[in-house]
């Protein structure tokens, strides 16, 4: 209900203006106080990669991360994380299209079936490893629990885990911040990327582009993500394009289609 | 399954937040990690006329260990609490607790606080705060004031906080070096509220017990802190007979039935829950260690 709805049926309600740094990137919407960040994100943003299941805190779904935390997005309003940083799904691929190690670990062992609940999956399991980078499987069991399958895949996802653990040992990345680009134009590990990319569209969410957070502009230079990008952006819509500098305003400017309907 | 309208303010100094709550009138409502809330508000089942959400206010976020206790502060999150090897080694009750508080995503961002001043008789904080003896503070329009868990917890999902006041933190004093606690519950699935739960504290001295209590999660309509010390006191802390004590402790409590299990069903979890409960507490550190 718009403010203006609202005010002719007699409620009272506050209309704010949000400013999320959300993959890197500031964005910005006025929205009523109780704009969930999950809704937020998905329809003022048009980051659909964020899914609703519950929207009361149990499935899991909407799990986001909130300044390096994974948290339910359902259960924050986005004016209460206003000047805030989120990472979604959907900022985790590197610009080139490469995916994420625990992406990847998702797509190698066939982490996900009908998809619906994986970006959260991948969104805990990030947060999840970053604090326990060496879990044993009961303790995997723990870090996921708070996310329901309803394909029941857990076999597969607790081996998805523990195969994005050992990856991510290996290289010393931090899990919840963006895969960096591939430097050595690896044909072979882009060309596998892209296949897992454009047959497991939610295990990447989209493409997106420039790195998480903190980090350097250095990803936004490389160009050659472009497959992925299109392939990505038939579904969702980040803010894949060209030319925008990382604090580009207003998400009511950037709002060039629909929000909705990937899911 | 979204937020009914309310107005919105974030405030960033107590004052301000007890000047908002008071224009708010009685339908205001006071936010902080909102896991409790926020999914009230998508089910309808809470309307408020305004949100303060006090997230924001400083001096709220403090978590502070001394010689006599843990003091968390409205704002300060679960996982914080848990993650503090301060307070694991000044009270590590509040991690035994705190390890059975839904999951890492909700710990994350929900409150300690929050969780006493909703009171949910299945949560386990309050029967925590019970079981050491500990306290709320409380800011409202006339000042300050202290209550007592008993004095605070009223009833299911009611405590004594008054219309315009403001949780501004909790005390849980810390128990004497002889005294063990342990927590123990049993869910459907893990991070589910409790069937049935229980904490503990037994006081040992030279391998004898000397003292014990228990207080029990989501089978009483308030966490009443039940005293099993008669049926406890001298006996060899690695040889318990506890048969006393949890017929005692199911007679003290009065759970109710529902879809997840029956009452009579509660009733006898939470007797071998607590038994698993003190045997734990009593044994040896070493034998916790490696269990």
């Amino acid at each position: 209900m718009s403010a203006a709805a609202s005010a002719r049926a007699g409620l009272d309600e506050s209309t704010h203006t949000v400013t999320i740094v959300v993959n890197g990137r500031r964005r910005s919407a006025t929205v009523p106080a109780r704009r969930l960040l999950s809704d937020f994100l998905r329809h003022d943003l048009g980051l659909t990669g964020t899914h609703v299941g519950c929207e009361h805190g149990v499935c899991g779904c909407c799990t986001v991360l909130l300044d390096g935390d994974a948290v339910r997005a359902c259960l924050l309003l986005a004016v209460g994380v206003d000047g805030r940083d989120v990472t979604t799904i959907e900022g985790l691929a590197a610009a080139d299209g490469g995916l994420h190690p625990v992406q990847q670990a998702y797509h190698d062992h066939h982490g996900l079936q009908c998809g619906f609940c994986t970006p959260g999956m991948v969104m805990s399991t990030c947060d999840f490893l970053a604090h326990n980078p060496d879990p044993d499987r009961d303790e995997i069991r723990e870090g996921i629990s708070g996310n329901l399958c309803r394909c029941t895949g857990y076999q597969n996802i607790v081996a998805s885990v523990e195969a994005a653990a050992a990856v991510l040992r290996e290289s010393g990345m931090d899990p919840r911040s963006r895969c960096p680009s591939s430097e050595s134009g690896d044909a072979g590990a882009g060309a596998l990327a892209r296949a897992g990319l454009g047959a497991t569209p939610n295990v990447a969410g989209t493409s997106g582009r420039g790195p998480h957070g903190k980090g350097g502009p250095a990803d936004d230079r490389d160009a050659a993500h472009a497959e992925a990008a299109r392939v990505a952006a038939q579904r969702q819509r980040d803010d894949v394009g060209s030319g925008d500098p990382p604090d580009a305003p207003g998400s009511d400017e950037d709002r060039d289609g629909p929000g909705e309907g990937s899911t | 399954m979204k937020p009914p309208p309310f107005r919105y303010v974030a405030p960033t100094t107590l004052d301000e937040a007890l000047a908002a709550l008071a224009d708010g009138g009685p339908a205001a409502k006071v936010m902080a990690g909102g896991q409790s809330l926020v999914p009230l508000l998508n089910m309808r089942l809470a309307q408020p006329s305004t949100i303060v959400d006090i997230n924001r206010v400083a001096g709220l976020d403090e978590l502070h260990v001394d010689d006599d206790a843990v003091v968390v502060g409205a704002t300060v999150r679960h996982a914080r609490v848990l993650a503090d090897a301060e307070v694991a080694r000044a009270l590590p009750l509040l991690g035994q607790a705190i390890g059975h508080v839904a999951h890492q995503v909700i710990r994350n961002r929900g409150t300690v606080v929050g969780s006493l001043v909703h009171a949910d008789p299945a949560a386990e904080l309050p029967a925590v705060l019970a079981l050491v003896g500990g306290s709320i503070q409380l800011a409202g329009p006339e000042g300050t004031r202290t209550v007592a868990a008993p004095d605070f917890f009223l009833a299911p999902m009611e405590s004594s906080i008054r219309g315009g006041e403001i949780a501004v933190s909790a005390t849980f004093p810390r128990l004497p070096a002889t005294t063990r606690t342990a927590v123990e519950e049993l869910a459907r699935r893990h991070g589910d509220y409790a069937m049935a739960g229980v904490a503990v504290a037994v006081d040992v001295r030279d391998d004898r017990v000397t003292g014990a209590r228990a207080s029990f999660i989501g089978v009483t309509d308030v966490p009443e802190v039940v005293d099993l010390e008669e049926h406890l006191v001298g006996q060899g802390s690695t040889d318990l007979d506890v048969t006393a004590a949890v017929a005692a402790a199911r007679a003290a409590i009065d759970p109710v039935g529902d879809i997840h299990a029956t009452a009579d069903y509660r009733r006898h979890l939470a007797g071998v829950l607590l038994e698993r409960a003190l045997r734990t507490a009593a044994s040896p550190i070493a034998d916790k260690d490696a269990a």
